[in-house]
């Protein structure tokens, strides 16, 4: 099993979603972060002051999978989330050692 | 027409004040009837006027940081009861119980309405109106000029002492400055000083009196950095500061519209009308012209600082809201509108921390209009509104600065490090304004 992880633009998350579900993928959690990479920051002015705002917002979603479905779902991701702008995140993948359904006690592959 | 804001009480004798107002090419009015219009006046502006309390508290919200919401909007509602209470107990004596060119007002404590002649059974309306609508309209008057302070010195002066400055501010200061001009004081009967609602009266001493508690607090920690940046503290919600400076806005047609102090004839009627017109197209040259600085002067257009040069437009014509033609009204707030925009900047040049802009808007504002009442209305001189602007702006700043200086080596006027740093709320309350809310935009 893997934990593809990714960052990517608020806006784009229905359409990362939408792009999840037709591979099949049934579940997300996603989470309000904020953080910056090579977009860095940017800057406000406030009554005539600049000021900058270094940590920008964006949504980081999280699913596991069977591993054979890793490459599938990064690919799917990455044109979902994709603009060509700077600042679209990143993915990330993680090898799940275990997982386990609360409700029903069912381990691993079964329980995603 | 309105050299005293109590003109029409303190010239009672035998309808002459009546007689004065109404055109003689009107027929006449009922002394009574003007009696009952004049006293719907005081009232409803001063409901109007008592509203504005409610918008200095949503733009005050709106300017500070969600951690000192609760804390703002305590002090604004505490301020508007203490106004009206010490009103009552000392401040309306004090303000028009004083002799005709004089210095100071009678101490008498405990006001209250004397309408006896308008009810005893040979009944005489040549008071004008009612006792209790004229007590109404000023009371909510005080109450303004201590709503400008509170935005100053917020998110760092601590809640008691923040209301005791209030108690003396709307007990004993506002009102002596009140009694040279509106009173019928040396202001009034030497100088020709004319301030039709108040720019100097009410919103310079409310400006004054901000100032320094903004010197002698400080600014908020983290406010300016040594090398002397300003790190701008972006507010909590500009929504309820464009609702507040709305509700000022509508306030402000009852505080300008109101000090006509009449509505018994139809030359009343005619010049209040011609006072909303004035009022509002005031505001909205400030807002425009505020605008249009700040797109030149930040390359963006700031909306914090369209709603100082609404309120900036206001203040400047409510020291003549009645002469000027409407063009000149345009003007008069425009020039409100840019001084605002210049002046924020300014302030944080000199360090001077002021959250939601009073000191620009209120202060500086209300100096230019006062000084702009003589190119509309030649019963005014140049020379008598600058020796008014300049002896209440002494009178308020040195008596603010001792009551201030006081409170600071008594109880102590700042809130702790820790506590400004925890906000407010959760340090003097006990409590959240947005206990539900995320933190925002702003980390830490």
């Amino acid at each position: 099993m893997k934990l593809v992880m990714a960052v990517i633009k608020p806006f784009k998350l229905d359409e990362v979603r939408e792009a999840l579900t037709s591979l099949g993928i049934d579940g997300l959690t996603a989470t309000e972060v904020k953080g910056y990479g090579r977009q860095k920051g940017h800057t406000e002015i406030y009554r005539g002051a600049e000021y900058a705002v270094s940590f920008l917002p964006k949504v980081k979603i999280e699913v596991v999978i069977n591993s054979d479905m890793a490459e599938r779902a990064v690919e799917a991701i990455r044109q979902a989330a994709g603009t060509g702008q700077i600042g679209d995140g990143k993915i990330f993948v993680i090898d799940v050692a275990n997982a386990m359904r609360i409700r029903t006690g069912e381990t691993d592959a079964d329980a995603l | 027409m309105n050299s005293g804001k109590r003109a029409l009480l303190a010239g009672l004798g035998a309808a002459v004040p009546l007689g004065l107002l109404a055109s003689p090419a009107l027929a006449e009015v009922g002394s009574e009837s003007a009696y009952i219009f004049n006293t719907l006046s005081f009232l409803m502006c001063g409901f109007l006027v008592m509203f504005m309390a409610a918008g200095f508290a949503m733009l005050e919200s709106g300017m500070v940081r969600s951690k000192n919401v609760a804390t703002i909007c305590v002090k604004n509602i505490a301020l508007y009861a203490i106004a009206g209470l010490m009103f009552w107990l000392i401040g309306y004596d004090l303000m028009y119980g004083i002799d005709e060119g004089g210095y100071i007002g009678s101490f008498s404590l405990f006001w209250s309405a004397d309408d006896s002649a308008a009810l005893a059974e040979a009944a005489d309306f040549s008071g004008g109106y009612s006792a209790s609508s004229d007590w109404f309209f000023q009371m909510v008057f005080v109450a303004t000029a201590a709503s400008i302070v509170s935005g100053t010195v917020a998110e760092r002066v601590k809640l008691w002492p923040f209301l005791i400055f209030v108690a003396v501010l709307t007990a004993i200061i506002y009102p002596i400055q009140g009694s040279w001009e509106w009173g019928a004081g040396w202001l009034d009967a030497q100088y020709g000083f004319s301030d039709f609602a108040g720019s100097t009266l009410v919103h310079s001493t409310g400006g004054w009196a901000a100032l320094m508690g903004a010197l002698i607090i400080g600014a908020r920690k983290g406010k300016y950095t040594a090398d002397g940046k300003v790190n701008p503290m972006p507010g909590s919600s500009m929504p309820l500061a464009t609702l507040g400076v709305f509700i000022l806005w509508l306030g402000w047609f009852g505080f300008n519209g109101g000090s006509q102090l009449a509505l018994g004839s139809a030359a009343d009627a005619i010049a209040i009308s011609n006072i909303f017109v004035n009022t509002n197209v005031a505001a909205a040259a400030g807002v425009v012209a505020a605008m249009i600085a700040s797109q030149l002067m930040f390359k963006k257009v700031d909306l914090t600082m369209a709603l100082n040069g609404a309120i900036g437009g206001l203040v400047s014509i409510t020291a003549e809201p009645l002469a000027p033609s409407i063009g000149a009204a345009v003007l008069i707030g425009a020039v409100g509108g840019v001084l605002v925009v210049v002046a924020v900047p300014l302030l944080d040049k000199l360090k001077i921390d002021d959250v939601v802009g009073a000191i620009p808007a209120h202060l500086v504002c209300g100096i230019w209009g006062t000084l702009a009442v003589p190119i509309t209305n030649s019963d005014a001189s140049f020379g008598g509104q600058i020796v008014g602007i300049i002896a209440i702006g002494l009178f308020v700043s040195i008596t603010s600065a001792i009551v201030w200086m006081i409170l600071k080596v008594t109880v102590g006027v700042r809130a702790s490090e820790e506590d400004e740093e925890l906000g407010l709320d959760r340090a003097e309350l006990g409590m959240e304004a947005y206990p539900e809310f995320g933190r925002g935009s702003q980390f830490g």
